[in-house]
């Protein structure tokens, strides 16, 4: 099944990816094509088979629940693109969750 | 070029910790070989000779103090630009972390440096992780010392140019699809791809989790089998990594052989999009093995096929998801204006470049609710049938043998705007990965239409890692006496300063 | 708004659910070895795991795995033999790696239920699951005139609260309840509070957040064979909200229905001053958060003997304690449920076990200290005064050493520090003159300032005797007994 350029763009917004209409124009049908192609896993028979997301077959990794020492506030903060009040800076958030 | 430069990791090693040259001549060495060749190779993202020489320093202070030296003591390792290291940036070959200098170091490069290596660099990478020639790095391609027109292949390009041009002996990469046996194929070296959760990811940027593998490069089949020692083992860090010794990867090394022993060929990797000097070599390398007594059979793996498809499904989900937190908040890049919407979008929009953008909104799609199953949920499925081919075919044979890519080295710019043709170089090394299995590309010749090396892969199941040391070293020792000398000697890309 | 409660409830039938995060207390993060504080100062309780930094990986607190079995079995759940860990994707500032490690299809508890005691009776309240996750960070919005998103200019973020563990607690929906639903809502919040207070396994205080009520409640035609479209409100942060919010929004919905509208599927937010909902995010466009397992951390699979023995473990549950208390004590179940409403059971409990019997311990803690409680905005058990004061206080009554208008006084000495009762009966003088002769000086005082009195008490008129006994009270600041001053003055008059 075909991924329109609409679908496309409206992926780009889930993925928070303000994207041109260039960027769209070129990148919407490459995304046609690679989607077509992975599609080739829905014809192996997959009927009972159990999916595999990690193939060490590991349970049960715990921590104790002891401190570990943590980063300072200056470490924490070294990146930020704006600091106030010891607390990253961010822009007006629109939609409250 | 220094002679220092052309020294295995090993002899360096003994040299230094005999006191036979300074940690910190051959740290100078690799610096100005450094200095002398990567304005044209590209490996590098970032040195900081003072820091390397310091780190240096350090090693031959302690063994004058009579203090205990590290396996690796004195030993210059380029690092992947994706792994955390303190004091140096970590950019993972994107715009959106340029200038970002991580606050903790990674438990792999942490083990490195308790070792006594010397992190010489950090190298150039796709973006990400995501790419097979490193022309998806936001900051400009690295070259093939074989052929500077040629890619090095990726993600963990520059890593492998490093190591090919003499730059560092040994080098950390990470294998997600192929990252570092393919890279290493197409230069004329080793990686190695160790079984997942055989060492750390923590401060390892992620890409796709379930699939991501830290490992070594070296330019002979000990040296890797040294660095993948001292860099492996369980991290408590790591809910994903395996409480297991560490194979015997060393004590494997310096002992090649392989009579006895069960080879099978994968049937299926070969035929149409196989390069004909790259089935040429195989076939000879198969030759070989026969010859050292190892009795070699065709093994069918048949939902390989699918491994392609299932990895572009599974691996751009996780990446989806993995990327998400660089939204110009806390670290990174931030641009634009109006909201922190509008800011994040435009961000990642200036900072990602074109193949991470297709993977995000590829997962995104995968794991839409009402597309999970067909896609997300298959391609988990076809990862189990993928496995049981695997433990199908080692219940026949010790080993599984195939070319690690279906080309040599390609042009820089031939797929860069060609995702499909692009994705194809990991054919050979994708199944290892969703299997979580070891697997090494070893060095087995040129292929003759063009020159330029091909590797020979061979995988074993998880945990057998030295298995593969092994297998390398018999190959490794019989084809250099064939030839007379080490494969890399002749490389031409490189005018030698 | 032009329907009352009581209209709507004759027209509809109201079902609600409830949605509760709880703040686990352990010491540290769900996923890393951060410690989990309230009130410290911004960023400094955070490290490269709960800041979602490049590269960092998770690792299950295992205390966190025990007290949610232990919040599972407490509320007859089952637990899961093999559960994992998901990703819940949404991009949010307060969210490090913009997405939460929660539980989806896979929680590790489900399908219980809670007994909530209402108006005498018992409601089954039925528990759909109990999941673990982290919590995010914490905004302060700046800019805008009430401190909330709404026409903020920017935001400040601090991660301290981030990877805090949180359980997540859904009941199933809860029809039936009719006029009661507000009052049920609100009983099984306080239950629920109670369970997991006696577990410790979270200090539940919902001024400081530890645990959030989010409440989702519809309304349907009375006899009508499907239920309503329900809305979400948040910001539910009492539990008188949590029973003001059910209310106002059943009264809302009623009024939108009799209009002729329709109920919108959205989320709500709940305000304290006036007891209403306002619109918040709209719910007809549902997020997906293309939930899938995550892939760093590996599968949970608590096994049969740890589960066993947690549940040996675990201590006497409210209602085990419930019923031990009404047959001990003899109470009425809705005796028993004043008291759990007043939130006076443990301090009840603790004055009985220092030696008061149960109607005395019943009598100050629900009387006087609850009064005192309720003036100066406190819980009962917050007043500065504890369980073995209030038994010693009993005791002086039951001596006749205080009566009860002296003992309101020792009390009030007590709860503004100024010592024991015993230090506050010295201190203040305040001992029942129990020497009779004391009291005679007073007694004869009385006599002789009141003549017309005493001719009405000599004239037979005995109760006059209790203007007489007034003024001996007032002379002696109440510091007599009664009946013994009444018996003095007819002594006296005989």
């Amino acid at each position: 099944m075909p991924i329109t350029r609409d679908e496309v763009a409206h992926l780009a917004r889930l993925s928070r990816l303000a994207l041109s209409d260039e960027e769209l124009d070129h990148l919407a049908p490459q995304l046609d094509q690679i989607i077509a192609s992975v599609a080739q896993v829905q014809e192996v028979a997959a009927d009972g088979i159990e999916p595999t997301t990690h193939a060490t077959g590991l349970t049960n990794v715990f921590r104790a629940d002891e401190p570990v020492s943590c980063l300072t506030p200056e470490q924490a903060l070294s990146g930020a693109p704006a600091v106030e009040l010891q607390r990253f800076k961010v822009p007006r958030i629109l939609v409250e969750e | 070029m220094s002679e220092l430069t052309t020294k295995t990791a090993a002899e360096l090693a003994a040299a230094v910790s005999t006191g036979e040259i300074s940690a910190a001549e051959v740290t100078r060495a690799h610096l100005d070989r450094i200095a002398a060749v990567d304005d044209r190779v590209k490996a590098f993202l970032h040195v900081n000779p003072e820091d390397a020489l310091a780190q240096a320093r350090d090693v031959d202070r302690r063994r004058a103090a009579g203090e205990p030296l590290g396996a690796l003591a004195g030993v210059p390792v380029a690092v992947k630009d994706l792994f955390t290291t303190v004091g140096a940036p970590a950019t993972c070959g994107s715009k959106i972390l340029e200038g970002w200098y991580p606050p903790y170091e990674s438990t792999v490069t942490r083990r490195l440096r308790d070792a006594g290596a010397v992190l010489i660099g950090k190298t150039n990478m796709d973006e990400f992780a995501m790419g097979s020639s490193t022309e998806n790095s936001g900051f400009g391609p690295s070259h093939n010392p074989w052929n500077l027109a040629k890619v090095p292949g990726g993600s963990s390009g520059g890593s492998a140019a490093a190591v090919a041009a003499y730059e560092a002996p040994l080098a950390l990469g990470t294998d997600t699809g192929g990252s570092i046996r393919q890279p290493a194929a197409v230069c004329g070296i080793v990686g190695v791809k160790p079984t997942y959760g055989g060492n750390s990811r923590y401060g390892v940027v992620a890409f796709a989790s379930s699939l991501d593998t830290p490992g070594p490069f070296g330019r002979t089949v000990l040296d890797a089998a040294l660095l993948h020692e001292a860099m492996s083992g369980h991290d408590p860090c790591d809910s994903t990594s395996i409480d297991a010794p560490v194979p015997p990867v060393v004590e494997a090394a310096r002992h090649g052989d392989v009579a006895g022993l069960r080879i099978g060929i994968v049937s299926e990797f070969s035929g149409d999009g196989y390069q004909p000097g790259v089935m040429t070599r195989f076939t000879e390398a198969v030759e070989l093995l026969e010859s050292l007594g190892a009795k070699v059979t065709e093994i069918s793996c048949p939902h390989f096929k699918y491994a392609l498809p299932a990895y572009y499904l599974i691996a751009p989900s996780e990446v989806s998801s993995n990327l998400a937190r660089f939204d110009g908040m806390r670290y990174g890049l931030r641009t634009g204006g109006g909201s922190a919407e509008e800011v994040m979008a435009a961000t990642r929009a200036a900072g990602f470049g074109a193949e991470v953008k297709r993977r995000i909104m590829l997962g995104t799609y995968a794991l839409s609710s009402g597309y999970y199953d067909a896609y997300y949920g298959k391609a988990q499925q076809v990862r189990t049938l993928i496995i049981r081919d695997f433990d199908n075919a080692f219940s026949q044979v010790d080993v599984l043998i195939s070319p690690p890519t279906p080309t040599t080295a390609f042009d820089i710019g031939e797929r860069a705007d060609d995702p499909m043709a692009m994705y194809l170089a990991d054919l050979c090394t994708i199944p290892s990965n969703l299997a979580g299995n070891a697997a090494i590309s070893v060095p087995i010749g040129l292929a003759p239409e063009d020159g330029l090396p091909t590797g020979l892969q061979v995988m074993a199941p998880p945990l057998a890692d030295d298995r593969l040391y092994r297998v390398a070293a018999a190959v490794e020792a019989a084809f250099t006496e064939r030839w007379g000398h080490p494969l890399l000697t002749e490389a031409k890309g490189l005018v030698t300063a | 708004m032009t329907v009352t409660y009581e209209e709507a409830l004759q027209k509809y039938e109201p079902v609600f659910g409830l949605e509760t995060h709880v703040e686990l207390g352990t010491l540290t993060k769900m996923f890393c070895g951060c410690i989990t504080t309230f009130g410290a100062e911004p960023n400094t309780h955070t490290c490269p795991v709960c800041l979602g930094l490049p590269g960092s990986l998770p690792v299950v607190n295992e205390r966190a795995i025990e007290y949610t079995i232990k919040i599972g079995l407490a509320l007859n759940c089952s637990i899961a033999a093999w559960c994992r860990f998901a990703r819940k994707n949404y991009f949010y500032p307060d969210m490090p790696k913009n997405f939460q490690i929660s539980q989806y299809d896979e929680p590790l508890c489900t399908d219980g239920y809670l007994d909530v005691g209402i108006g005498g009776k018992t409601v089954r309240v039925g528990i759909e699951r109990v999941h673990l996750e982290e919590d995010t960070g914490k905004s302060l919005h700046v800019g805008g005139a009430t401190g909330r998103i709404q026409g903020a200019e920017y935001s400040l973020v601090d991660y301290n609260r981030a990877g805090i563990p949180l359980v997540e607690i859904v009941t199933k929906p809860v029809p039936g309840t009719r006029f009661l639903a507000p009052e049920v809502a609100k009983a099984y919040v306080t239950e629920l509070r109670d369970v997991l207070r006696s577990l410790d396994v979270s200090d539940v205080r919902m001024e400081e957040g530890s645990m959030r009520c989010d409440v989702n409640t519809s309304i349907s035609l009375i006899g009508s064979a499907t239920w309503g479209t329900r809305t979400e409100t948040k910001n539910v942060n009492s539990l008188r909200s949590v029973e003001r919010a059910v209310r106002s929004e059943i009264e809302r919905q009623a009024w939108v229905l009799d209009e002729g509208g329709r109920v919108i599927q959205e989320t709500r937010h709940f305000h304290e001053d006036s007891g209403v909902t306002t619109s918040g995010r709209s719910k007809e466009e549902a997020q997906d958060y293309r939930y899938f397992p995550e892939p760093d951390l590996v599968p949970v699979a608590p096994d049969a003997d740890w589960v066993e023995s947690i549940r040996a473990s675990l201590p006497e549950l409210p209602s085990a304690r419930r019923a031990r208390l009404i047959d001990s004590w003899s109470l009425s179940e809705l005796d028993f449920e004043a008291l759990r409403n007043a939130g006076a059971l443990e301090a009840v409990e603790a004055t009985v076990a220092a030696g008061a019997s149960p109607a005395d311990a019943r009598k100050w803690w629900l009387g006087e200290l609850a009064r005192r409680a309720n003036d100066a905005g406190l819980e009962v058990s917050e007043l500065p005064i504890t369980p073995a004061d209030v038994a010693r206080i009993a005791a002086l009554v039951a001596a006749g050493t205080l009566n009860d208008q002296l003992a309101r006084q020792v009390i009030e000495g007590v709860l503004d520090g100024e010592g024991t009762p015993d230090e506050v009966v010295a201190a203040r003088g305040l001992a029942v003159v129990s020497d009779d002769s004391a009291l005679l000086a007073a007694v004869d005082e009385a006599i002789a300032a009141n003549p017309d009195v005493v001719a009405r008490i000599r004239d037979g008129k005995v109760q006059a005797a209790g203007v007489l006994v007034g003024a001996v009270m007032k002379a002696t600041r109440g510091q007599a007994d009664a009946a013994r001053v009444k018996d003095l003055i007819l002594e006296r008059l005989a």
